[in-house]
């Protein structure tokens, strides 16, 4: 069983909707969910004059339509599932410490800020800054997956702390920027400047990269942790070749304007 | 509103007004057109104050809450904003939070906790324009500020050249060009040390400073002469050099020496009060330096205290900033061309720290030896040792010893061990706490009308539930009443202010402007003509008078 809502009448600016989350709407029969208020702007608004709510309050959660302009979706969310039949705002599964999230569009800027735990999926592409520290805070995310089918664009997973993060288009500028520890991984090509200011963490890229001079080279290794990483990913349903599974890679550790513990693994050859 | 709004009656409150003798008798206080007065006609409105705690609105004598530095405090900590929102209300207007609130967050949260006026600690001159400009923005409270004229480049040319009166008429200029209330010094002299040769500080405070062959004590001394000798309604106001580094003891009981004979304020004083060697471990020297004050009557005190928890360093003491800046924390400097430095640093103190229990210790233990409430003021120089916002908590560390038993288990052990924290059982009194917090801060700045609830005074009344918690007693006052206009009825704000800007004007002679011209269009970044604060900042407000006027204020045109 679960409750579905159907986005009818699209916003004319974004929505605040931090209440769509299976602990905000779970026991809440089908009024109570309408009745549930969220910003539109800066106006209070209720979730039925934008949603039309089918089914009483239960621990998963259906969203039809285009959501892009509504923020916050999974906010806080400690259990259940979202799945959202479309794209999502800003902010998707901020603060999110369990449960499972999965988008089959796209989603904006923000995906899992302040994350730590729990599983986020989108199917298509994803904005800026996903998985990534909120502006002026340490540390970012402290556990959980982040997995993107799509691209990506810059700072994904900057401060990161914990946890996985995945993409397996291309991703831009800033991979891992100020990472403090936890994985990356981008299938296909990145920006420039990944894991500058790193402190410890691993960046895994199967594409060549250009990179800082703070970086060195260290060894070639065939890292066995990331057969078991990939074969995960693959069962999650990324495309991996096999290639990539038992492949060398080229170990590069950094920053060294930082502690220089930090690496960046890049596929070699077979 | 009641029937006539400029009248009020506040019944049968227990009023405490040290300045008058007055220690918890209960009786009413009557206002009218914003001031206490001694009749209220009939129909003026009654507040009831059965079995609550009256006192006089609270004056904070040393803070930051305004201006480039806390700009720069605001804009490097987004972090601490977002996680703090202050909505707004009908009456009052939004903002946020965390260790240096926006302006207007700043102004009403100063009232929830019943303080009126406030004072900012150190503005260069070339900053007076924003300074007053966020002001206007500042709501509720009266504010004013010190100008920073203790690394004037200009001014330590004329101590050079021994032309005192120059001097004396330079600073003068200064403080009506910039439209300040006080003079500040901040670690006198090590400007040249940082910037001249490349982040060095002040070690010895007998050490000429080049190119001036005149050393930070020399320095010091002077401008604490000189501004006694101008009459400014509050003495030289000094941040002591060697701020936080052990054995400062020395080197603030030889600046309090220096003063010898003249009225001097010696800022934070806690942070000077370090006894040990310089480089080892801190320890406590509050015995010695509470003791030479207990003894002088020319020195008054504020002791910023530290309270665990977020705090930010905001000083005109760059080299400070400097040493206390480490790896991953932020850190940022500003120059301010040739009067001053700047250095804002997070910064967070631990009760598992040695360090940071000392520092907390100290403060307390410089309150319970002195002797004299008067001249020892209340204040964490905010943000420094801590927020503002955590005055109720050390309020009540001050009259609760059972609360600072409790309290002294759970911090480091180690240094509560080689305190005298520990055997000291002193509590304060409502009349004490007073006068810390309202009626000595008001006398030490001048201001006639306040810090007190005599026949014209200002009527700026803080009514608080009698609660035995004197944490929540002063964290949330019942009523704020603000220029005769209750502000906060009930815990709830019922009416906005904007609250008026003190400052000061010593006589002086015009002719130094033609002195001071051609060192400031050699050397500064803009015109001089754009430098001084002109007559249209001045909305409302108010000059303190000198100390040899007989108290007759002049009230600022509207």
């Amino acid at each position: 069983m679960h409750t579905e809502l159907e986005l009818v009448t699209a916003p004319e600016v974004p929505i605040e909707a931090e209440c769509l989350s299976p602990a905000k709407i779970k026991g809440l029969s089908q009024s109570g969910i309408e009745h549930l208020e969220m910003m539109h702007g800066n106006r209070k608004v209720r979730v039925g004059d934008f949603f039309r709510v089918t089914g009483n309050g239960q621990c998963s959660l259906r969203l039809e339509g285009d959501l892009s302009r509504v923020k916050y979706i999974g906010a806080g969310m400690t259990e259940g599932e979202v799945r959202v039949n479309g794209s999502a705002g800003m902010h998707l599964g901020a603060g999110m410490s369990g449960g499972m999230i999965r988008v089959s569009g796209d989603a904006s800027d923000w995906v899992g800020p302040e994350m730590s735990g729990g599983r986020i999926e989108v199917m298509g592409n994803a904005g800026h800054m996903v998985g990534s520290a909120y502006r002026g805070q340490r540390v970012g995310i402290m556990g959980g997956e982040i997995l993107i089918h799509g691209n990506v664009k810059n700072e994904l997973g900057s401060a990161m702390r914990h946890g996985l993060i995945a993409v397996g288009g291309q991703a831009g500028d800033f991979v891992g920027v100020n990472m403090r520890a936890g994985t990356i991984i981008v299938m296909d090509e990145m920006g420039v400047r990944p894991g500058a200011g790193m402190v410890r963490g691993t960046i895994v890229s199967f594409q060549p990269v250009e990179l800082l001079p703070t970086f060195s080279y260290s060894c070639w290794l065939r890292p066995t942790f990331l057969r078991f990483y990939l074969c995960h990913l693959g069962q999650s349903g990324f495309e991996v070749d096999d290639v990539y599974m038992g492949g060398r890679y080229r170990r590069y550790c950094g920053d060294s304007v930082e502690e220089n513990r930090g690496e960046i693994l890049v596929f070699d050859s077979r | 509103m009641a029937e006539n709004s400029a009248e009020l009656r506040i019944k049968g409150g227990k009023v405490y007004d040290p300045a008058n003798g007055i220690d918890g008798e209960v009786r009413d206080i009557l206002v009218r057109d914003g001031r206490v007065v001694d009749k209220v006609s009939e129909k003026a409105r009654t507040i009831n104050a059965h079995g609550m705690v009256v006192m006089p609105g609270g004056v904070d004598i040393h803070c930051h809450i305004a201006g480039p530095k806390v700009n720069l405090s605001r804009k490097l900590q987004p972090e601490d904003h977002r996680l703090d929102v202050h909505p707004g209300t009908d009456v009052t207007r939004s903002g946020v939070g965390g260790v240096t609130p926006s302006t207007f967050a700043t102004g009403y949260r100063y009232a929830t906790l019943g303080y009126t006026t406030a004072f900012d600690a150190a503005v260069p001159p070339l900053a007076a324009r924003h300074v007053i400009e966020e002001f206007h923005d500042t709501p509720v409270i009266d504010k004013g500020f010190y100008v920073l004229l203790g690394n004037n480049m200009f001014l330590y040319d004329l101590l050079k050249q021994g032309r005192k009166q120059d001097f004396k008429e330079a600073i003068a200029w200064w403080v009506t060009a910039a439209r300040a209330a006080g003079v500040k010094l901040v670690n006198a002299g090590s400007d040249e040390f940082w910037k001249g040769r490349r982040n060095e500080n002040v070690t010895d405070v007998n050490e000429d400073i080049d190119p001036f062959d005149l050393s930070p004590l020399q320095a010091t001394a002077a401008f604490i002469e000189a501004v006694d000798e101008l009459n400014l309604p509050h003495p030289a106001h000094i941040h002591c050099n060697n701020l936080g580094h052990s054995g400062n003891v020395q080197t603030t009981l030889d600046t309090m020496k220096a003063a010898e004979g003249h009225r001097a304020h010696i800022a934070h004083v806690q942070f000077h009060s370090y006894a040990g060697e310089l480089g080892k471990r801190v320890q406590t020297g509050s015995e010695a330096i509470i003791d030479y004050i207990n003894t002088h009557e020319n020195i008054t005190t504020d002791v910023g205290m530290v309270m665990f928890g977020k705090a930010t360093a905001m000083t005109a003491d760059a080299p400070l900033t400097w040493m206390l800046r480490f790896k991953d924390t932020k850190w940022v400097n500003a120059d301010t061309e040739c009067e001053s430095g700047c250095g804002v640093m997070p910064f967070t103190y631990q009760d598992t720290n040695y360090t940071h229990t000392m520092q907390w210790a100290i403060g307390l233990e410089l309150f319970l030896l002195s002797k004299d409430p008067w001249r020892v003021m209340f204040s964490t120089d905010h943000p420094n040792g801590a927020s503002f916002q955590t005055y109720p908590r050390l309020i009540r560390l001050l009259m609760d010893r059972g609360f600072r038993a409790e309290m002294m288990k759970h911090v480091n052990q180690k240094a509560i061990s080689t305190c005298l924290l520990p055997q000291l059982d002193r509590e304060y009194s409502l009349s004490e706490i007073a006068i810390i917090t309202r009626a000595a801060p008001a006398r030490a700045l001048g201001l006639v009308n306040k810090g007190h609830l005599g026949v014209g005074a200002d009527a700026d009344i803080t009514v608080y539930t009698d609660d035995e918690n004197r944490e929540h007693m002063f964290n949330a006052p019942r009523y704020v009443i603000k220029a005769g206009k209750p502000i906060i009825e009930d815990h709830e704000f019922v009416d906005d202010h904007i609250g008026r800007f003190l400052h000061t004007e010593p006589e002086h002679d015009p002719a130094i402007e033609d002195q001071i011209r051609p060192f400031f269009e050699d050397y500064y970044s803009i015109r001089f003509n754009n430098y001084r604060v002109d007559a249209s900042y001045l909305h409302d407000h108010e000059v303190i008078p000198l100390r040899n006027s007989g108290g007759k204020r002049k009230k600022g045109s509207k």
